[in-house]
């Protein structure tokens, strides 16, 4: 048990420093450093309480995705030289205290909601998928992912569809002066606008092209 | 100290989210990391619902926590997008700067 606390322990301070670092970071690339550090300790959290399936999907869709789509961004903008810097700015600094004061509203209203809860035990009786150990997280979680929730899969599947559109549609742009290849063009043509019959004088010739 | 409950994933998870908010409020700067800090947000919003699919031995948490970290791949790239068609168009995304909706 005292492994599983200073697992614990070393793990979540790595996340809160790594989520304090992406906030106040001046350099944006480094926020994406930072919070890639953050997913990376909250997915080896997930797999230490007994989560490994959720863990693995973390690392591979935040790191492997979403953090890489985040840099690429930042490459692509040239923001790097914007630095973050609402430490040090002296104009429109009347946002700073409204935002610590609502944060830290909300940080203790989740703490009173966790300390609540301590006196409610009779919530956690309301089981309906049981978790067991004789099946490994993975299974048990694909047992009721394509059976019980198959349609808020599939929903979410649409949502993916749907966000993928968007953003081709989004960015993209369609250039002048690019030669492209017209198929409805080239099929709907007729054999009048391809070629002319003419009659051809002998000694004269014909002029065409004029 | 040494027993790790449920208290102590929520409160790291309240902390987590606390750090987001302020990082909305307090970004004075460019909007990417306005987007990592809603990353963060849903993250902690995950840290919750696994923990307490952990500790209730009910494994409907997890399962939404895999529905929520679609939305949230879906919402980066939409909110990237966004960012790329209005540096296209604008030429900054500096907070300051981004006031055509004069807020």
């Amino acid at each position: 048990m005292a492994a599983h606390a200073i697992f614990f322990y070393f793990f979540s301070i790595v996340a809160v420093i790594s989520a304090i670092m992406v906030t106040v970071s001046k350099n944006t690339v480094h926020s994406v450093f930072f919070l890639i550090l953050d997913f990376i300790s909250i997915s080896c959290l997930f797999i230490m309480i007994g989560a490994e399936f959720l863990g693995m999907i973390m690392l591979i869709v935040y790191v492997g995705a979403v953090a890489v789509l985040f840099l690429f961004v930042v490459m692509m903008l040239n923001v790097a030289q914007q630095q973050n810097q609402w430490f040090n700015s002296k104009e429109n600094s009347g946002h700073i205290p409204i935002g610590l004061i609502i944060s830290t509203i909300i940080f203790f209203e989740l703490i009173i909601v966790v300390g609540g809860w301590k006196y409610k035990p009779e919530l956690s009786k309301q089981n309906n998928t049981q978790l067991s150990n004789e099946i490994s997280n993975t299974h048990s979680l694909g047992q009721v992912l394509y059976t019980d929730y198959i349609h808020v899969f599939q929903i979410s599947g649409m949502i993916l569809l749907v966000a993928m559109i968007g953003a081709i549609v989004l960015t993209f742009r369609q250039r002048a002066g690019v030669k492209t290849q017209s198929y409805i063009n080239q099929i709907s043509r007729e054999r009048s606008e391809g070629i002319e019959v003419l009659e051809v004088p002998s000694n004269i010739g014909v002029k065409i092209d004029d | 100290m040494t027993e790790i409950g449920l208290g102590h994933y929520l409160t790291l998870g309240a902390v987590i989210f606390s750090i987001g908010v302020i990082g909305i409020f307090l970004n004075r700067k460019n909007i990417i990391v306005i987007l990592m800090s809603i990353e963060l947000i849903l993250l902690a919003v995950n840290i919750n619902l696994v923990s307490f699919s952990i500790y209730l031995d009910d494994l409907t948490g997890q399962v939404f926590t895999l529905f929520i970290l679609t939305v949230a791949a879906a919402e980066a790239a939409i909110g990237l997008a966004i960012i790329v068609v209005y540096y296209r168009n604008a030429g900054t995304i500096r907070v300051e700067e981004i006031d055509k909706l004069k807020g």
